[in-house]
Formats: structure tokens, sequence, C-alpha cells
């Protein structure tokens, strides 16, 4: 009789939990079996900031686009070459600076509007002519990188734009000049932010009406509920709550329709639990795995795909935080301290390489004939002496709770490094901060800063959005001033002649590793996995993964 | 009592204002800022400069302040840096979760809580009670968050029993009406997805319970022994009063004056343990959105949601004040 109660409690708690535990698992297995053959639900780091892409800068937000939307020239599948997206082919005037592109016929955007060459126009005239908030740099931040200023500029220090007008010859054939020959066109069309939306759509939902004061952007309609493109995917929902967005087969499209009938992102920020849900079948893919979990997910069955490597993990000297390391031969003794081999053998997935330039072999306009630094101790330590730097002290920067691309495991490459140099009697100062923003804000900014990692991942297959973006001009994160350097720069930016380029690509190439700003360390193939039955996605190094070709195995 | 509650909620006005002096001078002490969130490893030096003109960040830190606090009086509390919705949006959206995962979580500490601790005081030096006293101690020794990772690993990695991580299985496409996800599958009688959803809540919800279930069962057996050794105890059982009748308006209703107490700082508590648990099981709270706020340096969204957090703390606790006159007549509120 004593204390029956609570025993009975007790008892009915957990036969109610056991109850609605039944209950709600037949209900899931009723619910999704049926539908499970044509649903992907596919697992990513974070949620997407904006559905517009003109106004997105993240990697999520454009892994969306890239399924609703498509540019006018796109990279190849599985590659990084220029190939035929909207536009069936185009090609440039004599003089560089206009592009004639022939268009597709038979589109038509989700909202069943006709794509044309209009369409084309209205929208570089929408990125061109922004006006107010459109024009701030966290809003049209890759318009900005690529065309460097608008139709009129209300930032005084924004440059003049690279994009001059856009010309509908018929519905078919659209003519894009130019102010300038830049190495930029037309790869950097390939990227999202460049997508060609529905003219209807973006007035019908007010795109460009961008409210509220620069501190406080909000964003219209368009861009949060209504993107309207012409890709494999049409968007249906975004379930914010829920961290999942939904997107349907757009039955309409021009080319091979998506296989999948939908496919939804469901944002799991970390990278185990990413994992856990694979294994536990909530989920049946999932980017950014883990390089230790590669062997065990394959070993598993599981389809891990392995992305060519097209990015750069490079250590950094800073020339403007310690004057010993102006010296050349501080900067090769640094070089050649390191073994950057055995680094890559023991820390780095399988299929990473030495890095030989600042860009990876993919890329044309690498060069194999440029200065190598062999890994050699007695060598540095000689070097070291002979610039009066042996009792060398460097802080030396590394991010903690990240996991890039080009960089899965900072503490233990950090770890490797360190004892290199410390074995040519290099003295140690860790510096370990976490990513976001301690590390970036310390490592980009300033002179405190002696030695840290960073990389880049590419956004198209042009050797300036590696170099150029490190070394064109003078940087906090490098701090030298090397004006030969950075002519050079200017002229191979300003280009026509393709070959003439990469020659010069070559050339800076080989001026890098002369002049030896930091240490190219590796190009490390990123992968992303998918579930034992799914099939027909490729890798692709610029994490253009298609869907639309995604289907489970029957 | 209606002037008790118009004091405590006039009190809140400074204890706001100085709140909010505190957190924005600590929140733009901190270093790097939410331009380098924003453009990652590809910003330039011009770019962070253009980024923080446009935010405001370049002015002076009293300018700042009177504009946050001109769209507070207007009860407007700006719009998320990274998300660049509306922090009351993102707010309504999320809360409605992680109130959710916290009543779970009360849920299974009261209701198991209680129990055990009076059983355990009831059973004083037997089996019972150094078992629930002993697993009272793991329950608050063990960090929540690695709670969270076991849990997960054996029922749901392993065993397939439970769902690993959100908030409800996204092919169901529930309705959205209040975003509280049972109540929605509810009003709407999507009945599976109403289950769906409570059956996302159980493993974040056990994680979230451990502390607060352990802290539960030691005060109401320290309480109830407490209670057991008072004269008026003693008395009544020897009127011949019933077992039952003893332990409700006798035992129980004295010993649950301190659990009540704890059970509003609990709650409020609980918010802090929500940021890991939410985390781990990627429900979407605020509790995680919290934790990713800070990394990105969010601004309007570190204050919006703190702010509110310190209203709600504080209506919480006004609530447990008031809850005491009714389990105790003799605290009386004037």
């Amino acid at each position: 009789m004593r204390a029956s109660r609570p025993k009975v409690a007790i008892a009915a708690i957990a036969a109610a939990a056991l109850a609605v535990a039944g209950c709600a698992e037949s209900d899931r297995e009723e619910g999704s079996g049926g539908s499970k053959k044509d649903t992907l639900v596919f697992g990513v780091a974070g949620d997407p900031k904006v559905l517009d892409p003109s106004l997105a800068s993240d990697g999520e937000s454009l892994r969306v686009a890239r399924q609703v939307f498509e540019t006018l020239v796109r990279p190849e599948e599985g590659g990084t070459k220029v190939s035929p997206g909207l536009a069936e082919s185009w090609e440039p005037d004599a003089a560089g600076t206009t592009w004639t592109f022939k268009l597709r016929t038979g589109v038509k955007f989700h909202d069943g509007e006709e794509f044309n060459a209009e369409a084309v126009c209205y929208n570089f005239n929408r990125w061109y002519n922004a006006k107010g908030l459109m024009q701030s740099p966290d809003v049209t931040a890759y318009w900005q990188d690529i065309m460097g200023g608008y139709a009129a500029n209300e930032d005084p220090t924004l440059g003049e734009s690279l994009f001059k007008s856009c010309t509908a010859t018929d519905p078919t054939t659209v003519s894009l000049a130019f102010t300038r020959v830049s190495s930029k066109i037309p790869a950097a069309l390939m990227l999202p932010s460049f997508s060609i939306h529905s003219p209807k759509a973006l007035e019908q939902y007010d795109a460009s009406n961008i409210t509220g004061s620069a501190d406080d952007i909000k964003y219209p309609a368009y861009a949060t509920a209504h993107p309207t493109g012409t890709g494999p995917f049409k968007f249906k929902s975004w379930d914010v709550p829920n961290k999942t967005l939904t997107l349907e087969r757009n039955e309409d499209y021009w080319g091979e329709k998506a296989k999948l009938k939908s496919l939804i992102f469901k944002t799991i920020s970390d990278e185990n639990a990413r994992k856990q849900e694979l294994r536990s079948g909530g989920i049946q893919g999932y980017d950014l795995v883990g390089p230790a979990d590669v062997e065990p997910l394959k070993g598993e069955g599981f389809n891990v795909l392995t992305r060519p490597a097209f990015n750069i993990l490079y250590l950094a000297i800073n020339q403007k935080g310690n004057p010993k390391l102006a010296d050349l031969k501080v900067r090769q003794a640094l070089a050649h301290a390191i073994n950057r081999q055995a680094l890559v053998d023991s820390k780095l997935p399988p299929g990473a390489q030495v890095a030989v330039n600042f860009f990876p072999d993919t890329v044309e306009g690498w060069n194999g004939d440029v200065t190598k630094y062999d890994y050699d101790v007695e060598k540095a330590k000689a070097l070291l002496a002979e610039a009066g730097a042996s009792d060398l002290t460097l802080r030396f920067h590394y991010p903690t709770e990240v996991t890039r691309p080009y960089m899965p495991n900072p503490k233990d490459l950090f770890e490797l490094i360190s004892a290199d140099l410390q074995a040519v009697g290099i003295k140690i100062e860790a510096i370990p901060l976490k990513w976001s923003p301690d590390y970036l804000n310390a490592t980009t900014s300033g002179d405190k800063h002696d030695i840290h990692f960073l990389g880049w991942t590419g956004d198209y297959g042009d050797g300036y959005n590696f170099i150029g973006t490190f070394f064109d001009r003078q940087k906090d994160e490098w701090g030298f001033n090397n004006p030969a350097l950075f002519e050079k720069f200017k002229k191979a930016d300003s280009t026509a002649d393709m070959a003439e380029r990469i020659a010069l690509y070559k050339e800076l190439n080989a001026d890098i590793m002369n002049f030896l700003p930091g240490v190219p360390i590796s190009h490390s193939p990123p992968a992303i996995v998918f579930g034992k039955d799914v099939t027909g996605v490729k890798a692709s190094p610029l994490t253009d993964e298609r869907f639309s070709t995604a289907e489970f195995k029957s | 009592m209606f002037r008790f509650i118009v004091r405590r909620l006039l009190q809140l006005i400074p204890t706001l204002f100085g709140l909010s002096i505190l957190l924005f001078i600590w929140l733009r002490r901190l270093p790097g800022g939410p331009e380098t969130a924003i453009l990652g490893e590809r910003g330039t030096p011009e770019m962070r400069a253009a980024i923080r003109r446009n935010l405001g960040l370049d002015e002076p830190i009293l300018i700042q302040y009177g504009r946050f606090v001109k769209r507070m009086v207007r009860l407007d509390l700006g719009t998320s840096i990274s998300t660049k919705r509306e922090v009351t949006t993102e707010f309504l959206q999320r809360f409605p979760g992680t109130i959710e995962l916290t009543i779970t979580a009360m849920v299974i500490a009261i209701g198991i809580g209680i129990p055990l601790g009076y059983l355990a005081a009831r059973k004083r030096g037997r089996f019972l009670d150094y078992a629930s006293v002993g697993g009272s101690l793991i329950g608050i020794c063990i960090p929540v968050f690695f709670l969270a990772y076991v849990l997960k690993a054996i029922f749901s990695e392993n065993l397939g029993w439970f769902p690993s991580s959100g908030r409800q299985d996204p092919i169901l496409g529930a309705t959205r009406i209040t975003n509280f996800f049972v109540l929605d599958g509810l009003m709407t009688r999507e009945w599976d997805a109403a289950a769906d959803a409570l059956w996302h809540l159980i493993l974040p919800g056990m994680a979230l319970a451990s502390i607060p279930l352990a802290i539960i069962v030691r005060i109401t057996r320290a309480s109830v022994l407490e209670v057991l050794g008072e004269d008026f105890v003693r008395t009544a059982e020897a009127k011949g009063l019933t077992e039952n009748v003893v332990r409700r308006r006798h035992v129980l209703r004295n010993a649950m004056l301190p659990v009540a107490t704890s059970i509003g700082l609990l709650t409020g508590g609980l918010l802090s343990g929500a940021v890991l648990t939410e985390t781990v099981f990627a429900f979407s709270g605020i509790g995680a959105f919290l934790a990713e706020s800070i990394s990105n340096r969010d601004y309007p969204v570190l204050m919006g949601f703190i702010m509110i957090i310190a209203v709600v703390y504080v209506l919480v606790n006004l609530i447990v004040d008031l809850s005491y006159s009714l389990i105790d007549p003799r605290v009386r509120v004037r």
C-alpha cells in the first residue's frame, strides 16, 4: 500500500510515453514510406541567408540557388571549365570588351514567363542600376567584387563598373558590353549571383526594393519567399522554425527533368550530428564530411564522393608584423623547414597533394617549373643563421572549432608545423583563436600576427581568382609592398588574349614562388556523402552539385 | 496582490535599462565584428570597412546606443545582421521550440523528480534512497552536451528509436500556425505531425532534464525529510489520519515550497542548457540561434533575445512568487 501511488504514476508516464512512441513511429513509417523514394533530404551546415542569389554570397544560399536558377554560362559538370548554360554559345569581339551570347530557346521561368534576351538585359540592368541599400557591400557582394561599381555609385570609394551595357539584338541574341578587358569574363558569369530571374516575378515581388536603414536592412518578399528561375527545381517552402527548405520538381523544365519529386535541405550545423542523422536515416546525404569520417562512411557502404581539389591551404607570413620576416632568407628558411609531404600524408584526406603554386594544377596558368623548397632542416638552419635570425620567435595563429574544405583539422596542422619550425630553432608562441570572428579578424587585419594558416576555395576557374585575390595589392594579411608584382597582376587582368594571359599567370606563379610571400601547403579534396541507395550526383570542385540527376536505386 | 504585480513589473524598467547598457558595452568590446563573420576569409579591408560603415559601427558607442534605445521604445528590435530577418520574427519562430523543449524537460524532471525525491525520503537509508541520491549526483555532474551525445548515439544512431535532430520530419510538410509544433499538429488535426513533433522532443528533453531532475530529487528529499520530522506531522499521524491524507495535506504541501522556488529558478536556468542541447540535436530554438549569433557577432539578435529572455525570466519568477500563496496560505502577498 505504501508508496504505491508514485509507482503507479511512474508506470503511467512510462506507458504513455511508450504509447506515443509506438504511434509516432508507425505514423512516420506510414507517412514517409511511400514518398521516400522520390524525396531526398540533404543535410547542410547552415541555413541559407536569402533566396535571391543576387543578394547572396554564402555557400548555403548559393547551393539552393544552383538548383532553382540558371546562369548564362555554367561550369561543366564535375569540372571548372566554362560550358553552356542558358546561353548555347558565346564569343567576344575583337577588342575583347563585348561578349555576344546566343541563347537557348524554349526555356520558361517557373512562373510561366518566356526566357529571352530581354529577360537577360532586365537582370543585368537591375544589378547595374542598383540604388540605395542595393549598393551595400554585404547585399550585392559578388556584383561589387566582380564588377566593381554601379551605374551611379553612391559610395565614393567604389570604382567604375566593369559592366557597361546590355543589348538584346533579337530574342535569342544578347550582347554584354564591358568597360575594359577583364580576366573575370566570362568565367565569373558562372557564379550563381548572376542567375537569370523572371522579370515579371522580380517586379511583382518588389525584388530590388530593399528597405530599412543601412544598419537595419530589410529584404523584399522576392528574396525571402518567391525566387523564380528556370532551373530543374522550383522553390516550394522555407520552414525556418524547422530549419528546412523544400524544393519541388519543375515539370516544365527545358532539359532533362529532375528525377526526384522533391528535394529538402535540412540544416544541421554540427558535423557529428549530420553524420549521426545520416546513419539513423533522417537524411540521405550531407556536405562537409569530416576527413576522418571519409573512410569509415565508405566502409559502411555510404556513397562518399570526393570533389576534385579546387582549393589551397597556405601558411601566410606577415612581413609587416615582424621585420625579420621581410628578409627573404628567413621566409626561405621557413619553407625549407616544413615537411609538407609528411603533413599531407598524415593529416589530410586521401587524394590531397603538396602545393607547388598558390592554385591547383586544374587551373590554367599553373606552373610546375617554379622554385621549389624541399624539406631540408640543415639548409633552413643555415639560412636563418645567414639572416641573423637564429633566435627567431614567431607568433603562430591557428583557428579552433573549424573545419574548412582546405583545412580539415587546423590544430593538428599547427602541431606538426610547429614541431618542424622548432626543429630548426625557431621559438613558437601559439595563439589559438576561435575561427569566427576572432581568428579571421586577427589574421586579416593589423600587424599583430607573424604566421598563420588560411586558404581559399575558388569561385570559378581562373587563376586570378586565386593569386589575384591574395597578392594583387598590399594587404594586411601579408603586409608586403611589391609594386612590380602588383603591376604585373594589373597587366594579367587586362589581357584579352587568353593564351597571353595564361603565360602571364605562369610568370606570376614563378615570381610569387621566388618572392615567397607565404608557403603554399596543400590542395585537399573535400568530400560529400550520399545514402547507400542514392546515385546520380557528380561531385563538383566548385560545389556545384546538381541534384536534378540524383535518384534512389530501386 | 495587484499592486504587488504592478510593482514587480515596474521594477523591470530599470533592470532592463541597466542590462541593456552593460550588454551593449560588453558586446562591442568583444574583438571582431559582424563584418568578419559576414565576409569570412574573403573579406578585403575595404569591404570590411564598408560594412562597418553601413552598420553604423564606426560611430561613437553613445550614438549607437541611442539608436538602439530609440528603437526599443517603439518595441522594434531591429533586423538580424546575418539573416536579415527581423529580430522579433526570428524570436517568434524559435521561442516556441525552446518552450516546447523546456516544458518537456520540466515535465520529465518534475514528473520523475518529485515522486522519486519523496520516495527516497520515505525510504531513507534504504536502497532506493541511495540509488536516487547517487543517481542525482551523476545527473548533476554529467555535462548536458555530453549526455546529449550519449543519448543520441544510443537511442538514435544505434537503436534507431528516436530521430536524431530537428523538430519534425520535413517530409510531413506540416502546417505552421503558432510554431508550437505539437499544438499546430493538434489544431490542424495532423495527428502524425503532432506525434512526430512530440517524438522529436523526447531525447533532447531527457538530456535537458538531467540537471533539474537531479536537483528536484535532492530538494524534494531534503524538504520532505525536514517536514516529516515536524511536530504537526507526528500530531497528524497520532490523530489517526490515514497515510494518504497526511502525505497530501501535511507533508507534500509543506515540502513543496522550496521545490516550487527551485522549479522557477531551474526553468529559467534551462535556457543555458538549451544552448547546448539544441546545438547537439540541431533543434531550432533560441538557444542554438543565440550560440550562432555570438559567433556571428549579430548584435541586434543578441541584444534583442537577451532582453526578451530577461523579461521572461522575471515573469517566470513572478509567477513562482504568486504560486507560493497557493501552495502555502501563510505566504500572502500584499
